[in-house]
């Protein structure tokens, strides 16, 4: 007998999808429409205009700089990586995007809007239009599985019950979640979880998503899993995506473009196979994992003769 | 030079102290900016209300349950000695609707739903779920504070009638069925005794009071707690401590302003 093999979740969750993006692009904002969808094979790789601009950014809290005058662009519809070194910033410039936080100098703008921290009303209209993952996915943890995807429907739209049933269920499918909706938060594994929060941040369609750690304390399966939708929805619903990671090898596999971010500034960007191929020494530490180089081993001490009275 | 030092300190706590007074001022503020919007969303509240009222209802019957039996005994010792047993009812009925039903429940509502309101909030900003809720452009001063506050608002006076109503029946129990207090008395002096406005209706106004007072510090200690296990342990303590110190405070304040002058 022969096994027919389909693949679960592809096509079929890509077709709702995009017929799902066709639908609510009638409700959204007017810059939906022409968004050059479905899928990356329509648009030419490299003719995508700036989503996000962050334009020679420096910030800090109290006397501790962390960002120091970056400039960085991410394209319309492409999947770009931030990485780096823990706390060297990459959240901090997530948080920046979101305008949780404001930079002491520069400029970040959202699709040619200036985000400002201090406009309540237009950050919220904009942050409508963006869907962030959390590292620990962030989920209500008093709802359940179905009940965290509906929650920015609930809140934003007013959409009738059914519609909002279909429109979680077609989320969770594309994760492939479907059959977990009514579980409890406690019930799920920390990979689910993040898929879950995916699917929420996915809920309202959003034209930019940020990834905080995508990859952070997932075992391989997971992992993988999580890399291969990150992709998928980007180029399912024409999205730019932005992955703030350290982890080289599971990024490189995805992103179209990466940025390199040590000691407060950028030290290299480019595409994936570019950076593999560097001799900059920042690049070559951090991508192959030297435990010494520019980053170095030892935290600054007197030199260990002294220590050790071994001086002559 | 350490005269200097221990003045600073001093300051620098004074600012510290001013500081969060202000802070916490305007907590209050945006809450209460947030009430109508959340009014409109009413079955938030009933949630609210069903959370924080129906899990502390065991514990406000049974401790009213006792507190009115003591009453009743004590009360009893006491009034026998003037020859005014009969008069149990009415004393048992004002000191439960003027004083301890709003007092005791306040204390106990601080200790039971405030440390859980607390201990909500402290883990949803730890597990980030306030930050993803601002991310989603949803307020959570609207979505998550509000609710909890008006519930906590309205479930307060429903829970301090609740327990004078199970202290009096405690009363009788003890006065009547167990020392034998003719009932017909006991009914009677309550019923010509005790003012529905004077009495109930300041006793009412006392446990609203307390019911913001308890609410809105146990939600600013959820929402100013660090972000860390130890964080949330300390601030749920806070709780306590502040919303009991406020209500035995206010209840003074607001005992002297209703009850000063005799009628």
């Amino acid at each position: 007998m022969r096994a027919v093999s389909c693949a679960p979740g592809g096509i079929a969750a890509r077709l709702c999808e995009n017929a799902f993006v066709a639908e609510t692009a009638r409700r959204g904002s007017v810059g939906r429409m022409d968004r050059g969808h479905p899928g990356p094979a329509a648009t030419d790789p490299m003719s995508s205009d700036a989503f996000i601009q962050i334009d020679h950014v420096t910030f800090g809290y109290d006397q501790r700089v962390i960002l120091s005058d970056v400039s960085l662009t991410f394209p319309r519809g492409k999947v770009v990586a931030i990485m780096g070194g823990s706390g060297c910033g990459k959240t901090t410039l997530l948080r920046l995007i979101g305008g949780v936080i404001s930079p002491q100098k520069g400029a970040i703008a959202f699709d040619g809007e200036a985000v400002d921290a201090r406009n309540r009303e237009r950050l919220y209209a904009l942050r409508r239009r963006l869907g962030m993952l959390f590292q620990f996915g962030a989920l209500f943890t008093d709802l359940t599985v179905f009940e965290n995807v509906a929650f920015p429907l609930r809140e934003h739209t007013e959409l009738p019950e059914s519609m909002i049933r279909d429109i979680v269920l077609m989320k969770l499918q594309a994760v492939g979640l479907r059959g977990a909706a009514q579980l409890h938060i406690a019930e799920v594994s920390g990979g689910m979880a993040r898929r879950i929060a995916l699917a929420r941040a996915i809920a309202l369609d959003p034209e930019l998503i940020m990834y905080d750690e995508p990859f952070a304390g997932l075992d391989p399966i997971s992992m993988g899993v999580t890399a291969n939708l990150i992709r998928r929805l980007n180029d399912a619903t024409g999205a730019t995506s932005l992955i703030v990671s350290h982890d080289v090898r599971e990024c490189f596999l995805i992103c179209d473009y990466a940025y390199l971010i040590s000691d407060r500034r950028i030290v290299a960007h480019g595409a994936p196979h570019e950076l593999e191929t560097s001799d900059d020494p920042d690049v070559r530490q951090f991508i192959r994992g030297e435990p010494d180089g520019p980053v170095p081993f030892h935290y600054p001490a007197r030199p260990i003769a002294d220590e050790f009275g071994l001086r002559a | 030079m350490s005269v200097m030092d221990e003045l600073a300190a001093l300051g620098v706590r004074a600012l510290r102290t001013l500081r969060g007074l202000g802070h916490s001022a305007f907590f209050f503020a945006e809450l209460l900016r947030n009430v109508p919007l959340a009014l409109r969303r009413f079955y938030l509240v009933v949630a609210q209300i069903h959370a924080i009222g129906n899990y502390s209802l065991i514990i406000i019957v049974a401790s009213g349950l006792a507190v009115g039996f003591v009453l009743g005994l004590q009360g009893y010792y006491t009034l026998t000695r003037y020859g005014a047993a009969e008069s149990l009812g009415l004393l048992v009925a004002l000191s439960l609707v003027r004083e301890l039903g709003p007092v005791v429940t306040g204390l106990l509502f601080a200790g039971r739903a405030g440390t859980s309101l607390t201990a909500e909030i402290g883990l949803m900003k730890a597990g980030e779920q306030l930050a993803a809720m601002e991310m989603m452009a949803i307020d959570p001063k609207q979505r998550v504070f509000a609710p909890r506050f008006i519930g906590g608002l309205i479930a307060m006076p429903l829970l301090a009638a609740m327990f004078s109503a199970v202290g009096i029946f405690g009363g009788y129990v003890v006065g009547v069925l167990m020392i034998g207090i003719d009932s017909g008395q006991f009914w009677s002096q309550m019923q010509n005794g005790v003012d529905v406005f004077d009495d109930v209706g300041n006793g009412m106004v006392k446990s609203v009071v307390f019911g913001i007072a308890c609410t809105f510090v146990a939600l600013y200690q959820g929402y100013e707690a660090t972000a860390t296990p130890e964080g949330v342990a300390q601030a749920t303590t806070r709780t306590v401590v502040i919303s009991s110190l406020s209500v035995l405070l206010l209840d003074f304040v607001l005992t002297a302003v209703m009850f000063s002058t005799p009628r």
